[in-house]
């Protein structure tokens, strides 16, 4: 099981300009539920708080008012039923790859054997099982934000939670990676909530695309395709790809929908 | 800059063998080998105009190696390093044993740095000079005393180092270990801390200049001791290059010291020098 529940999440926070303290109300009342095993991508311009509503669901920020549940069970922190993906990986760089893996399932309490083994496992499933013994910065950009996922994957939480996690790659990396991401859900079933700027990645990666203005779910669109995606490259040249693509093009600049 | 980055990229020319002459002239001489030659000038330099100097009011480099050798042979040197070194080891530990925890507190919790954050700041322009006299009355005037006296001078920078290289490290290396249930303890001694390693091992090597002037003000003004006792005694004789004997050994183990902490700074956080690459003419 894996299901998210957010509820009437509202987040206001003062922020001091010049003399005056101002209100900003990052969040009003934003209500959704991704479903177990769905993948879900949040998406609209910078400062629109996504980055906040994600923040809030893994238990790193707290809510001003609503509630977000896990499987029905009311989230008070962080918990080894989330896993976070950083944006930019945020290995700790004194630790080699496998550590930094470890430290989750340390955290967690586990421990001896099986500590490396679900390590081991983890980095495996992301395709760096030779690179366990390099430390972050011998790592690209990519290689450290696959460290990142197998990090979060390896305490097995029931949702993924992913921020921004390819925006800081190289173009054609990030590619690589969204397949592989596909990929990864398809052999795990994880429940995934993310976050992104792109919308091709939103498209292409999710059952569904949240689209939040100013503070707000201005939108929750359907993505009309199949699982598994085994075939990105076919994909993106679909005409459904392409269709939905402009959909959620245009609530993005809050355009009205079109009706045919 | 972009004229060595034209360089790896152009095409293969007649002119190649020459730029790589200027570059390798460019790369210059070893970093050791300026030391060396810097060292050999100024030493040059005072041995030529120090002989014309009043043996009391100055000395000269050879003048000195020989007051060097004759107290090295008859054991007054090596005793006295000894004398020194003791107070100045256990001080020094206990600075580190205490500044880096307190430093790592104050500059991870707010109520601490508002509580005790303000002490370590004046203590650090501390005239400790001054307090010495009352140091010896709570102390006596051997061992502990001159310990104690190292470890006021030395754990502040220490403490305040720690205390802006807790500050410095990025928030979201915190949250990682926020969102794998870390608790604030774990989360110190996982992240913080070694974040902070940079930091508190250059707060550590600012100490170490201040240790050993404290351990001399030690030995000057408590039970007259060690190195400082060679100063003190040379200087009352008018043998002053006698008494720079110990000023130059200072400055060698000061100097070494630095390079040992260096180096195991390198050691401990290799990743330091990888991200923070310098990168200078």
């Amino acid at each position: 099981m894996g299901e998210v529940s957010l509820i009437d999440i509202t987040k206001r926070f003062a922020v001091r300009d010049g003399r005056e303290a101002q209100l900003v109300r990052a969040l009003e009342q934003v209500s959704f539920t991704v479903a177990n095993g769905e993948v879900v991508a949040l998406i609209g311009p910078s400062g629109c708080g996504k980055t906040t509503l994600l923040r809030i669901a893994m238990g790193l920020e707290s809510a001003t008012a609503g509630r977000v549940l896990v499987d029905g069970r009311e989230v008070t922190g962080c918990g080894y039923d989330r896993g976070m993906v950083f944006q930019q990986a945020e290995l700790l760089p004194w630790l080699t790859a496998l550590e930094n893996v470890m430290f989750g399932l340390e955290m967690k309490g586990v421990r001896g054997a099986a500590l490396d083994e679900a390590a081991t496992r983890a980095l495996a499933l992301v395709g760096l099982k030779d690179a366990g013994n390099r430390r972050p910065y011998q790592l690209s950009g990519g290689m450290q934000q696959r460290v990142g996922i197998a990090r979060a994957l390896a305490i097995d939480p029931k949702v993924l939670l992913m921020d921004e996690p390819f925006g800081a790659l190289d173009a054609q990396t990030r590619e690589g990676l969204q397949a592989e991401l596909l990929d990864l859900h398809a052999r795990t079933g994880k429940t995934i909530l993310f976050v992104t700027h792109d919308l091709d990645e939103a498209v292409l990666l999710a059952d569904r695309v949240v689209v939040m203005r100013e503070g707000r779910v201005r939108d929750i669109m359907d993505v009309p395709l199949q699982r598994p995606r085994v075939d990105p490259a076919a994909i993106r040249g679909s005409s459904a790809f392409a269709a939905t693509r402009y959909r959620v093009w245009r609530a993005v600049h809050d355009l009205p929908e079109l009706v045919h | 800059m972009t004229d060595s980055a034209e360089r790896r990229t152009h095409l293969p020319q007649a002119s190649d063998r020459l730029d790589d002459l200027a570059l390798a002239r460019r790369a210059g001489m070893p970093h050791w080998a300026v030391t060396t030659i810097s060292l050999v000038v100024m030493l040059a330099a005072w041995e030529f105009f120090g002989r014309d100097i009043n043996p009391v009011f100055g000395s000269y480099p050879s003048a000195i190696a020989v007051a060097f050798w004759e107290l090295t042979t008859s054991g007054l040197l090596g005793r006295a390093l000894l004398q020194s070194l003791q107070p100045f080891a256990a001080g020094f530990a206990l600075a580190i044993a205490v500044g880096v925890p307190l430093g790592l507190v104050i500059g991870r919790f707010r109520a601490v740095e508002a509580a005790i954050g303000i002490y370590v700041t004046a203590g650090y322009a501390m005239p400790l000079v001054a307090l010495v006299p009352l140091l010896m009355l709570w102390l006596g005037l051997g061992f502990a005393v001159k310990a104690a006296v190292v470890m006021l001078m030395s754990v502040f920078p220490i403490c305040i180092n720690t205390w802006v290289g807790v500050g410095a490290v990025p928030k979201s290396l915190i949250d990682v270990g926020k969102s794998f249930v870390a608790s604030d303890r774990t989360i110190l001694r996982r992240i913080v801390l070694p974040a902070t390693l940079p930091y508190i091992m250059a707060g550590i090597r600012l100490a170490v200049g201040r240790a050993v002037v404290a351990m001399i003000i030690a030995e000057f003004f408590t039970a007259i001791s060690g190195l400082g006792a060679i100063i003190i005694n040379s200087a009352n004789n008018f043998d002053t290059a006698r008494m720079f004997v110990p000023v130059v050994v200072l400055m060698v183990l000061a100097t070494l010291l630095t390079a040992l902490i260096g180096a195991i700074e390198r050691r401990v956080a290799p990743w330091q020098a990888e991200i923070a690459g310098r990168d200078r003419d």
